[in-house]
This record gives C-alpha cells, sequence and structure tokens, in this order.
C-alpha cells in the first residue's frame, strides 16, 4: 500500500516542479536556475513541517506527502545539472551562489518547518 | 536557438484562457506532457523508495541510501542531456519523461535537507557535516563524470553542448510553445 501512497504523491509533486519551473523562469531573465531553487526549498519546508509532526502524522501520510510529494517535487539531478552548465558558460559566481543558497536557503527551510510544526504539535 | 527573443515572451503567449477552444489546445498540447512527467515522476520516486528500503536511513548514521540515489540520478542527468542535446534526435516526450519525470522523481533535495538536519545532534555532527558537504561536491562530480563520459564515448566535442542554451533558457524556450519538453 506504501508504494500506491509513494506513486500518487509523485505523480503530483513532478508535474508541480514542471509548471513552478516554467512559471518562474518565465518571469526573469537572468541565468540563475530561480524555478529549481523555489521547489526545492518549497519541498524543504513542507518536508521539515512533516518530520515535525512527527507521530501526529500518519505513515501512510507521510509516504503520499513526504516520500512521493516533496521527494518529486524536490530534485537534485536537475540542480546539478543547471550548476554545471553555469559552470561552462563560466558563469561561476552564480554556479558557487547556486549551490550555497540552495543549501542554506534548503537546511534554513526545512528547520523552520520542523520547528514551528514541532512546537504546534507540542 | 533564438532564446533572446523568446526569454521574455509570457508562458504561451498564443494561447488566450479565456477562449474555451485555446483552452482545450492547451490541454491537448501540454497534457501529454504533463502526464509523462508524472508518470516518470511516479516511477521515478518508486526506484527511490525501494533503494530507501534496501539501505534505509539509521538514525545518526550517514544516509548511504539517499546519497546513492542523489549521486547516481546525477551521474544519469548528465549521460541524458549529452544525448538528448547532440546525439539522439529523439521524441518531444523523452526528455520530459526520462530527465524532468524519472530523474528529478528518483532524485531528492527535501530528504537531503531533513537527513542533514535530523543529524544536527552533538553526537552525530561530524557527520551531518559530512553528509551536507559530500552530497553536492558528489552530486556535481558526478553529473560531470556523465557528460565527460559520455561526450568521449560518443564522439561529441565539448563545444558542441556548450553552444547549447543553459537550462534556465532551455525552460523559457519550451514554454514559449514551440517545443514543450
Amino acid at each position: 500500500m506504501t508504494v500506491l501512497w509513494v506513486f500518487l504523491g509523485a505523480m503530483a509533486g513532478a508535474p508541480l516542479r514542471y509548471l513552478t519551473d516554467r512559471t518562474v523562469q518565465s518571469r526573469h531573465d537572468s541565468v540563475f536556475p530561480w524555478g529549481t531553487l523555489t521547489v526545492n526549498v518549497a519541498g524543504c519546508l513542507i518536508l521539515g513541517a512533516l518530520a515535525g509532526a512527527g507521530r501526529a502524522l500518519p505513515g501512510s501520510a507521510f509516504a503520499v506527502l513526504g516520500t512521493g510529494f516533496c521527494g518529486a517535487l524536490t530534485t537534485y539531478s536537475t540542480f546539478s545539472y543547471e550548476t554545471l552548465r553555469l559552470v561552462e558558460e563560466r558563469a561561476y559566481f552564480y554556479a558557487g551562489a547556486n549551490v550555497l543558497v540552495s543549501v542554506v536557503a534548503g537546511i534554513g527551510a526545512t528547520l523552520l518547518g520542523y520547528t514551528v510544526v514541532g512546537a504546534l504539535a507540542g | 536557438m533564438d532564446s533572446d527573443v523568446r526569454v521574455h515572451a509570457a508562458v504561451d503567449p498564443d494561447v488566450d484562457l479565456h477562449i474555451p477552444d485555446q483552452r482545450r489546445e492547451l490541454v491537448r498540447t501540454h497534457g501529454a506532457v504533463l502526464l509523462v512527467i508524472a508518470l516518470g515522476g511516479g516511477a521515478g520516486a518508486l526506484a527511490r523508495y525501494g533503494m530507501s528500503q534496501v539501505l534505509p536511513t539509521v538514525p545518526g548514521r550517514f544516509p548511504w541510501g539517499t546519497f546513492t540515489v542523489n549521486v547516481l540520478g546525477c551521474f544519469l542527468i548528465g549521460v541524458l542531456m549529452v544525448l538528448i542535446s547532440d546525439v539522439w534526435s529523439t521524441h518531444r516526450l523523452l526528455r520530459p519523461f526520462l530527465g524532468v519525470g524519472v530523474l528529478g522523481g528518483f532524485t531528492t533535495f527535501s530528504t537531503y535537507a531533513v537527513e542533514v538536519r535530523e543529524l544536527l545532534r552533538p553526537e552525530s555532527v561530524a557527520t551531518a557535516l559530512g553528509y551536507l558537504v559530500a552530497t553536492p561536491v558528489c552530486a556535481l562530480l558526478a553529473v560531470l563524470a556523465g557528460v565527460g563520459l559520455t561526450r568521449w564515448v560518443t564522439g561529441v566535442p565539448r563545444a558542441a553542448t556548450e553552444d547549447v542554451v543553459i537550462p534556465a533558457e532551455v525552460e523559457t524556450v519550451g514554454a514559449a510553445g514551440a517545443e514543450p519538453r
């Protein structure tokens, strides 16, 4: 049953990543990959919040929302590939900033979601 | 590619969403792309879930399962992008299915971040920092290896892919409606 929840969550998360990326990328003309950063930070915030809920959250809900949805909403492959492309375009500052900002903002968002929901869940 | 011209274009400027016929056209042209991304994403996520059953994350230990998934996925996106940009003349749905769907659903940034947070305890802080740094470093080396190895095997010169616009612009070119990925 868990397998089905993971699959269904990912079926929502992956298209939402694509649509968000396209929407964000069509609204600026910078080479910086804001779209991927947006989905990654948003996914980290949600997964952090789910982790903060702890045992208050049923296992099936974590499978569909966490492993499935957040896992598919966020991506490491596109993040890495876009960083490599920035290096190949000799946009070294953007490449370095992409790694640093993604990691710091992603973990910051996770901490925020975990702390807020953890406090609410008591 | 004339990305400079299209980069400012709104998503599907040729489609007026107020007209029902054109709304249907949008669903028809983009529905297939979204469907293959959803199916690919589901398949990728199941593969990641399978890996988490084989190599489960043990509290306080280095999360080898997620690390393997992310590094492997980065290697494969490197291979795929060279094949799709330079070698194959592919079906328009292949890249959305394999790149955005399968590999995007397989790799995960959120689980990485949550695992770093969980390791940030006095007894495992060294593991947290090691995992924090090792994942992006190995992911970037993996994508570099995937791209380099595939260029070498297929004999595609590096310059050929350097002319290709970076993904940020590729997304926008796709968004202009000519060739949705």
